[in-house]
């Protein structure tokens, strides 16, 4: 069958939109611009949904995974040999899905949220970009190519996080989350070169052939590759210790914060893992420090979400939490669930920025939730769906969240010999995270309403079309993963991610575990209800009662300060005193300055043959290059007596 | 074979000559040396391109070879010719040509005759040192290079000009004296200015090896300041603050670094091998050195100039790996830093013209204002921070994995700790130049967005920066056979069991916990 996808086309759509509304945005009609940039994710969806038919819809007709590589490479000097190569198998393909078909509502949300905004054209054209470079970080078919996406999704987030560039808090994060995550990317640079030495080659197919071929291969080099990869994945999907770009991302739109900071580029480094699943299965030891760091980011960011008074930044927390649940997954080497995650994580968290947007929309801007209170009589659909994205978010049969949660709690809990901790970490952060989301909710929603000069109101229709929708998915979009063995999404998973075994030798375990958690959030909305419901003093004396504690998670553990203070102003002190004082202007200038001075003495000694004017400089300079011609002009005379012993003649 | 090829090199030499002759002849009437300098860079662009078109990749030694008896005692021969190395090199010296012509547009305003005729002679001179395939004339265009530069600084500086020239003066004539002393000794012991047979006999190895050890360092401590190496690079940034735009942009680097490659590697194989560890240590340094400081810098020039130390000791660094596919990287890298150093200086050149002063801390704000200034910059930073798909990435990229497997993983990885220095330096420096409130100085100037001559001198640029990250293939292509390092064959660093379908030396079976 000789029918091509044209894979290329389903980022270069949104690059031509890009370009388009960079280059002439200002001077074109606002509907063109509007029509340009939703008509760009909207046919790379169609592509996908087209695709996604071919490939899987009618039995396998086409060999899966499907490669299309450009036919001029990209880098070709020496060994090194890098192609344009896209590849679409069923794990690219959920990714592709999920980032076109929310990026499209999150396209049609902006169109209203942004209505007012100076730079319309050019907020498209950013979220348009990031699109392209999202698409490449997931049809990526090499390393390479992944790493053109990665850099270049951190390029749009840089550039939405600081799209009010005005503000210099905006800039400053934009320029935070850019910074943080070149610490990350270097370590995935440092994994880049360790495969190209290792392997000689970066194309995934071919570094899993090798393995396969060589089951022998264990840990070695192989767990230094592993965890130079995990270091870029913690930066892009901030986990500790990178984690501290995303909650200032925050900075940026909401609809940015919904698609990049929370449904897509986030999980870019969830995505990676599972893409390179076969490196990380020959080390355990890598696999097991990316199952701790996700335990351990779950449950230090719900923390953080307990005390934040900020609707976003409770969000972001959130966010980084519920990523730590992925690397759990992954790290317990359940891949599917994982992935399975990410989906609906992308459906309700999405949903919940979203729906915050429309709450801070209806406010006329207002983000701290102590100024919120009985809004769900006036935004009654924000409300309802918001409602379904917190249940979902909070892992209550049967929304989305429920099936995907307990998925990757029931893998750790089987997983090795400390599986059980893990398990247990993770449904403390389910206790924390009902808390804080209905924290959130019954703040937002419920009680006196406390922002008296606004008159709320709900948002245009292209605001409220992508909240059901995405409340529909938050509802039903875990239903894919019942039933044994994660039920579809993990049967359609299999092929790449391997399958998905139940080795539990006590029967209805997984039975007995998802009720655990059920009641554990619904212990956590408990809480929050008597904390929250009505407005008591109890958080406050609750907070009283441990001053300490309180003020360090209240201050985000001073890991900024701690940050700040040792990379932040340790390398400037060095660099301004040290460096720049004593070694550039003390000694090296030092040097040269003696020089000088020599060689201006040397300047008074000829001072009386010069005016000093700038002429005469020439003149002398003039003099100089005649003098070279000279010398090698009289330079036979003084050669002369040497050629007898040149013997080098010709 | 083109009828062309027997003489291009010589019209491509003598083209700006008798441009900047016509522009010191003809009367100082208006912008009309604006517009017979432009003419004539454009025209020897034109020329330069004749040489990518023609060129044969797969051939080995020079092409477009003129080779001519000048000078019959001392024997000197006029030998010009391009391989893969300098190909490109030379494209871009015409390339830059129009661009500093159009940059220059409206920043000199006085004494039009002597900027234009003096800038043609720049042109000659750089063109000649990359074609110069004979040692003597090479020196003579070498320091031809480095007169008309020193005069200019001192002419159109913007404040403290002499001071700069007499510093650029001091530390790059010094040097380029002992330079000549290295090839008048070599020429006395064999009798030949001729590269080609130099090479041959240096390979032979008949001469005393302690006088040649003298001889290569002194060409080496030459090119090392004309770059400049660290320790070297006291001049540069007052050079940076002071020079005209258009000259600023070819100053430092690429003259000194082909130089460092033709001249020192591929001539001294084995004393540059020698000199190899501690000119790798000195890069390295380089690298975290001048990105630390340009961190650091209160005056915009000053970040540029640290930034360039830093990057260009990158290419340092691939140079003395000695490693052949880090070569290829460094003449890309060589050809990208040229083309996104250009537009920097063009565009921190409309800065400072605009507002008169180079402090980044009177700046703020500028983007709402200058939006089209704002991308430009905001693209070149973004090259310079090695962004894949600009043309930034490809070189750093080349280079950083060819030392990391090649050379020395430890020197590699901290190298490639520059990639996140750099993203703070440019990045903070485009906040604090374009982002945050508008300054009160920037607010008392009336706002003036790039004009049609500085969009015509950087949209070539930006374009490139694009095309050079997403079709580099096509120049490595043409680059491949002009580098063939003869110092690689036997070096001691270059690791022996390095070959793509080797077992993964370092993967060693462990048990299962």
């Amino acid at each position: 069958m000789n029918v091509r996808f044209h894979l290329w086309l389903i980022p270069l759509l949104p690059f031509a939109g890009f370009l388009i509304n960079g280059i002439l945005g200002a001077r074109l009609h606002r509907g063109v611009v509007t029509a340009v940039a939703l008509l760009a994710p909207l046919l790379s969806f169609a592509l996908v949904v087209r695709d996604a038919i071919a490939l899987y819809g009618t039995g396998p007709v086409f060999p899966s995974p499907y490669v299309e590589t450009c036919p001029m490479p990209w880098i070709s000097v020496g060994p090194l040999h890098v192609d344009f190569s896209f590849v679409l198998d069923q794990l690219s393909l959920v990714m592709l899905l999920i980032i076109t078909g929310v990026g499209f509502l999150i396209h049609i949300y902006s169109v209203g949220y942004m209505r007012g905004d100076k730079g319309y054209a050019r907020y498209f054209s950013y979220l348009n970009l990031f699109l392209f470079f999202m698409t490449t970080l997931v049809l990526a078919g090499n390393v390479l190519v992944m790493f053109v996406g990665w850099e270049g999704v951190g390029l749009a987030s840089y550039l939405l996080i600081g799209f009010w560039y005005q503000k210099t808090s905006a800039a400053d994060a934009g320029k935070k989350a850019f910074i943080a995550n070149r610490v990350g990317d270097f370590g995935f640079l440092i994994g880049i070169f360790l495969l190209l030495a290792n392997f000689g080659t970066l194309t995934f197919s071919e570094i899993a052939a090798k393995l396969a071929a060589n089951p022998e291969w264990m840990g070695g080099a192989l767990t230094t590759i592993c965890l130079c990869l995990l270091v870029g994945a913690t930066g892009k999907s901030a986990q500790l210790p990178l984690y501290v770009w995303l909650p200032d991302a925050m900075e940026g739109p909401t609809p940015v914060s919904a698609l990049i900071h929370a449904a897509t580029m986030v999980t870019a480094g969830v995505y990676m893992i599972a893409r390179t699943h076969f490196l990380f299965e020959r080390s355990p030891h890598a696999l097991n420090v990316v199952a701790v760091i996700g335990a351990a980011t779950a449950l230090f960011a719900a923390t953080m979400g307990l005390v934040q008074n900020d609707i976003k930044r409770v969000l972001a927390y959130s966010t980084i939490s519920q990523l730590g649940y992925m690397f759990l997954g992954c790290g317990v080497a359940a891949y599917s669930a994982a992935i399975f995650h990410l989906v609906t994580h992308a459906f309700f968290k999405a949903l919940l920025f979203l729906a915050a947007g429309s709450v801070i929309h209806a406010l006329g801007g207002e983000q701290d939730m102590r100024k919120m209170g009985g809004l769900w009589r006036k935004t009654p659909i924000t409300f309802v769906t918001m409602t379904a994205a917190v249940f979902a978010i909070c892992g209550i049969w049967p929304f989305a969240g429920f099936y995907s949660k307990d998925a990757i709690l029931y893998a750790a809990f089987l997983h090795g010999t400390r599986g059980e901790i893990l398990w247990f970490v993770g449904l403390v952060t389910a206790l924390l995270t009902a808390l804080y989301m209905f924290r959130l909710w019954y703040m937002t929603f419920f009680g006196e309403p406390r922002a008296h000069e606004a008159h709320p109101h709900e948002g245009p229709w292209s605001m409220l079309g992508p909240l059901v929708i995405l409340g529909a998915l938050s509802i039903c979009g875990g239903w894919i993963g019942r039933g044994e063995g994660l039920g579809r999404i993990g049967e359609f998973l299999a092929p790449t991610l391997g399958t998905y075994t139940d080795e539990s030798q006590v029967p209805h375990l997984e039975l007995i575990l998802s009720c655990v958690a059920v009641a554990v959030a619904l212990l956590g909305w408990l809480i929050a209800h008597s904390l929250y419901a009505k407005k008591t003093d109890r958080p406050a004396r609750l907070a009283a009662a441990m001053p300490g504690a309180y003020k360090l998670v209240a201050n985000k553990y001073y890991v900024d300060e701690i940050y700040n203070a040792i990379f932040v102003k340790g390398l400037m002190g060095v660099s301004k005193y040290l460096l720049n004082l004593v070694v550039d202007a003390g000694i090296l200038g030092g040097a040269a300055w003696l020089l000088g001075g020599i060689a201006q003495l040397g300047g008074a000694i000829l001072q009386r043959w010069q005016s000093g004017n700038l002429r005469s400089y020439a003149a002398w300079l003039a003099a100089g290059a005649a003098a070279v011609l000279v010398v090698f002009l009289l330079w036979p005379a003084l050669l002369h007596s040497q050629s007898g012993w040149t013997g080098l003649g010709h | 074979m083109h009828a062309l090829d027997q003489s291009i090199l010589t019209l491509i030499l003598l083209v700006p000559l008798a441009g900047a002759i016509l522009v010191a002849i003809l009367p100082d009437r208006g912008k009309a040396p604006n517009w017979l300098a432009l003419i004539v860079t454009l025209f020897s662009f034109v020329l330069t391109l004749h040489l990518p078109a023609h060129f044969a990749p797969g051939m080995k030694g020079f092409q477009f070879e003129i080779d001519r008896a000048w000078i019959a005692d001392p024997l000197i021969s006029y030998h010009v010719g391009v391989d893969g190395l300098s190909l490109w090199l030379v494209v871009l010296t015409g390339l830059l040509g129009p661009v500093g012509v159009l940059a220059s547009w409206n920043a000199i305003t006085a004494r039009r005759k002597v900027y234009y005729s003096l800038f043609l002679v720049q042109q000659t001179a750089m063109y000649g040192v990359f074609v110069s395939l004979n040692l003597i004339i090479y020196y003579g265009f070498w320091e031809l290079s480095l007169v008309p530069m020193a005069i200019l600084i001192a002419m159109y500086g913007r404040k403290n000009g002499p001071k700069a020239a007499l510093k650029f003066f001091l530390f790059t004539f010094i040097p380029s004296a002992l330079l000549l002393v290295g090839i008048l000794w070599l020429y006395a012991r064999t009798g030949t200015f001729d590269y080609v047979n130099l090479q041959i006999y240096l390979a032979h190895d008949t001469l005393p090896a302690r006088a040649l050890f003298w001889v290569a360092l002194a060409f080496l401590a030459a090119f090392a300041v004309k770059v400049p190496v660290f320790p070297l690079h006291g001049w540069l940034g007052d050079a940076f603050s002071e020079a005209p735009v258009a000259l600023a942009m070819v100053i430092a680097g690429k003259l000194g670094l082909y130089s460092l490659l033709r001249f020192h590697v591929e001539l001294f194989p084995v004393q540059a091998r020698h000199i190899a560890p501690l000119m790798i240590a000195l890069a390295v340094i380089g690298v975290l050195y001048g990105a630390c400081l340009a961190l650091v810098q209160r005056d915009f020039w000053k970040v540029l100039a640290f930034g360039a130390v830093s990057h260009f000791s990158l290419v340092v660094l691939a140079i003395y790996g000695l490693a052949p596919a880090a070569w290829n990287g460094a003449v890309y890298q060589i050809l990208s830093l040229g083309i996104v150093e250009g537009g920097m200086f063009v565009l921190l050149g409309v800065l400072d013209t605009r507002y008169g002063t180079s402090q980044i801390a009177a700046y703020g704000g500028l983007a709402a204002k200058l939006p089209r200034t704002a991308s430009y910059f905001v693209i070149a930073s973004l090259t310079m921070i090695g962004l894949p798909l600009l043309s930034g990435f490809v070189g750093e990229f080349v280079i950083l994995s060819n030392t990391f497997t090649d050379v020395s993983r430890g020197w590699a990885v901290a190298a490639a700790l520059g990639t996140i220095l750099s993203a703070g330096y440019m990045l903070s420096l485009v906040q604090r130049l374009f982002y945050g409130p508008e300054s009160t100085m920037a607010a008392s100037k009336p706002a003036s967005d790039l004009r049609f001559n500085e969009l015509a001198a950087l949209t070539p640029l930006v374009v490139l920066m694009l095309v050079l990250g997403v079709a580099p293939s096509y120049w490595f292509r043409t680059m491949k056979d002009g580098l063939q390092p003869e110092a690689t064959q036997a070096s001691p660093m270059h690791s022996a069991a390095q070959s793509p379908d080797s077992l993964p030396v370092s993967v060693h079976t462990e048990g299962q916990p």
